[in-house]
């Protein structure tokens, strides 16, 4: 733990998190903007004890860290687009079989190959959709260098609450900005202790669930003989090919997200009191939005700020409450429309939602969000 | 008077049995040779630790009363690869098929041989695809056909022993399922050894393979080779392609050292930061 | 002068072999493989509709589990069962 103020990157920011969580093994493979937090990671783990191997291909590392973690590790990997793509089967692998584990997106100019060292916040709806089948995510945006420390500690934490994987929405601006960045003492950070169950193998059934609709996990070598598939599976682990299994099955992992969306979702509001429009925006956008925000309160316009900080579950409910008296919804992300279709979805028709889309590259203006604002505002 | 059981059972998940394997298919016969070697090698079962894919061959994992993982199709190596990192103290065996392990699975299969990582990896080869059917496989011989070669394969398939040595695995072998007691020897040796050992045993698939090539079926076929197969102990690789109807040459072909991924992170780890090198003994 | 050593407890071993009946697939992979060649398929049909096999000489099994090696199934398997012997035939051990 590097204890103290340093003046760090978003991406050394996210591995500095990923090591005071406990991480002691990553898998990666080389894909600008999100190299460097595996360069940083492996540079620093084997002076704290673990192993950072770079794979063949995304394919590998998303695998190998399901692997190390059924292993008895604590696991990362970083990615930006085109890995996040080839990830996914392995998210989906990692959500059925209930793997704590924690996956970084730098999202960049996309689709395909893109725009490499340029932002992008495309891929929202992919980590949400982004694999086969059912499954929920959680999924946390930061937007700033200290938000990368703090959310991935946090990503870690969720991962092993809710024995699933979860996802860390960087982009390249806030990965490759340099701010200050507190970290504490070890002692001041809380962990949340991997699920590891007290039973003795003859009571333990590794998919059988708590009260809480989360099971008890066990790691191989410790005398459980367990089984563990990617396909539709009982509560001993074993295949079970059968409509009602895989109801039961499903939508148990669908509800450990679902049912826990009050506790799970987080989101930052500002100047909402009175608001009547609000600016939707999280990442790097988010910091352009508040400056729009304080340039139109300034033009004496009622608006605020809300910038979720997980989004995926979104705060549903949040912005139902808001719907029902403002006036506008302004989404302001750097893409063609993601996360505005949640905004609409939870509005409905009772306050117009409005999307300030960008392709990426660069960062939106702050004027141009004010326009909208304005244009917005009843 | 004593109560005996079949020397397999304790392997078995009982509760699992029968298993879906087709009559006159070989991967069972392998998983008796598997469980005699695992008696005779003395490992701890609970650290043992099968890995498998998709397919026929990736069911094994399924059967065995050990820490097993199925995972998805061509991963068991990467899988297998951050086990073993995360818990050194494991023994970690990659149980699949040759489409598994070789197709979709080919190039983890050939870096996990290079990096030399310390698992065994057991290839059934029945040169086709036959969970899904009986779609060519990259070990297909030129000529058979297959439900997507309708009129014959036309690729060369992959000679395994030679990709295995030439990418640097340290122990090479191969057998059919005819050679029962090899098999089972050399899954003892592959054990006890350090690194990435291989060892492709050619089994029937009478359901599809054997019968749209109108081969017979599973004992014809290992009548095929018991009759085809030549015992050649350190043969060299590069001469061990099989052919539709050609002789089979089966042995143990590469058995050298070499440091494991393990030994090689650590020796250079150790040389470049001397005592700010933490070491790594498992999660 | 020291006494020739008493006659070592030589020891037959016969074999017996084990059938799972519903387990048998009909591969005919241990009938084809046993040493002696005293498996055959039996008349009878186990509930799946295959034949599974019989010891056609009990006394000519050795026990050598050839056949449990083979089969893929998990079907069959053979056991080696000691037999004491009353007498062996030694050669003269007297220096």
């Amino acid at each position: 733990m590097l204890t103290g103020a340093h003046f760090l990157d978003g991406d050394c920011a996210c591995s500095e998190g990923a090591l005071a969580a406990g991480a002691n093994f990553a898998a990666g493979y080389p894909i600008t903007p999100s190299t460097e937090v595996v360069e940083h990671f492996a540079s620093r783990i084997p002076t704290v004890g673990g192993v950072f191997l770079q794979m063949e291909d995304e394919l590998a590392s998303s695998i190998a860290i399901v692997g190390a973690a059924w292993g008895g590790a604590k696991v990362f990997t970083v990615t930006s687009g085109p890995g996040f793509s080839l990830m996914m089967e392995h998210l989906g692998y990692a959500a059925m079989t209930e793997t704590p584990l924690v996956l970084v997106d730098v999202q960049r100019g996309g689709p395909s190959t893109g725009l490499p060292t340029l932002p992008g916040q495309a891929d929202m709806m992919q980590a949400r959709w982004g694999s086969h089948g059912d499954y929920e995510i959680i999924a946390l945006c930061p937007n700033s260098p200290q938000e990368c420390f703090n959310l991935t500690i946090d990503a870690f934490n969720l991962a092993e609450e809710y024995r699933t994987p979860v996802l860390v929405m960087m982009d390249e601006c806030v990965g490759h900005m340099t701010e200050k960045v507190v970290i504490p003492a070890a002692s001041e950070i809380k962990l949340f202790p991997r699920r590891y169950t007290s039973l003795p193998p003859s009571e333990y059934q590794p998919f059988r669930p708590g009260p809480d609709g989360i099971p008890e996990m066990v790691k191989a070598g410790a005398g459980y003989r367990i089984h563990v598939t990617g396909l539709t599976h009982d509560e001993r682990g074993y295949p079970a090919m059968d409509w009602r299994s895989q109801h039961k099955l499903v939508s148990r992992l669908v509800g450990k997200i679902r049912d826990h969306t009050d506790r799970i979702a987080r989101w930052e509001e500002r100047g909402l009191e009175d608001a009547e429009v609000v600016v939707v925006a999280y990442g790097i956008t988010s910091r352009v939005a508040e400056r729009a925000v304080q340039m139109a309160r300034a033009e004496g316009l009622k608006v605020g700020l809300l910038r979720p900080v997980v989004v995926w579950p979104f705060p549903d409910k949040r912005v139902r409450e808001l719907a029902a008296r403002v006036h506008a919804f302004v989404v302001v992300e750097m893409n063609y429309g993601q996360m505005v279709y949640e905004v609409e979805r939870c509005a409905g028709d009772r306050a117009r939602t409005l999307l300030l889309g960008h392709g990426g590259g660069t960062v939106h203006e702050p004027e141009e969000i004010l326009q909208a604002i304005r244009e917005a505002a009843p | 008077m004593s109560t005996v059981i079949n020397p397999v059972e304790p392997f078995l998940r009982a509760d699992r049995m029968p298993h879906i394997w087709c009559p006159g298919c070989g991967i069972g016969t392998t998983v008796n040779c598997f469980a005699r070697a695992l008696v005779e090698s003395k490992l701890p079962l609970d650290k043992v630790v099968v890995v498998s894919g998709i397919g026929c061959t990736g069911r094994v994992a399924g059967y065995m009363h050990l820490d097993s993982f199925h995972t998805t199709h061509g991963r068991a190596i990467p899988f297998a690869t951050g086990l073993k990192l995360a818990n050194p103290g494991l023994h970690v065996v990659v149980y699949s098929g040759d489409g598994d392990l070789i197709a979709i699975g080919g190039n983890h299969f050939i870096h996990a041989a290079r990096r030399n990582v310390d698992i065994t990896v057991i290839c059934v080869n029945n040169f086709i695809y036959g969970m899904t059917g009986g779609q060519v496989a990259p070990t297909t011989p030129v000529g058979a056909t297959a439900t997507t070669a309708p009129y014959g394969c036309f690729e060369r398939p992959f000679n395994l022993p030679f990709l295995a040595e030439s990418s640097g695995a340290v122990y090479v072998a191969r057998w059919t399922a005819f050679h029962v007691r090899y098999i089972a020897h050399s899954m003892v040796e592959a054990f006890q050894k350090k690194g990435f050992s291989f060892i492709e045993i050619l089994s029937p698939c009478p359901t599809l393979y054997q019968r749209r090539n109108k081969m017979g079926d599973g004992l014809d076929t290992m009548r095929f080779y018991r009759q085809r197969s030549i015992i050649k102990n350190g043969a060299r690789t590069q001469d061990v392609d099989i052919n539709l109807q050609g002789d089979i040459i089966v042995g143990k072909f590469v058995d050298i050292e070499r440091p494991t991924l393990q030994q090689s992170m650590d020796q250079q780890l150790r040389q470049t930061l001397r005592d700010r090198y933490a070491g790594w003994g498992g999660a | 002068m020291p006494e020739a050593p008493a006659a070592p407890k030589a020891r037959k071993f016969r074999g017996q072999v084990f059938i799972d009946w519903n387990r048998c697939k009909g591969c005919g992979f241990c009938i084809e493989f046993c040493p002696p060649k005293i498996l055959a398929f039996s008349e009878e049909f186990n509930s799946h509709g295959y034949h599974p096999p019989y010891l056609t000489k009990e006394e000519a099994c050795t026990g050598c589990d050839l056949c449990g090696l083979y089969c893929p199934d998990f079907a069959i398997f053979g056991v080696r069962v000691p037999v004491a012997v009353e007498s062996a035939e030694i050669v003269s051990t007297k220096a």
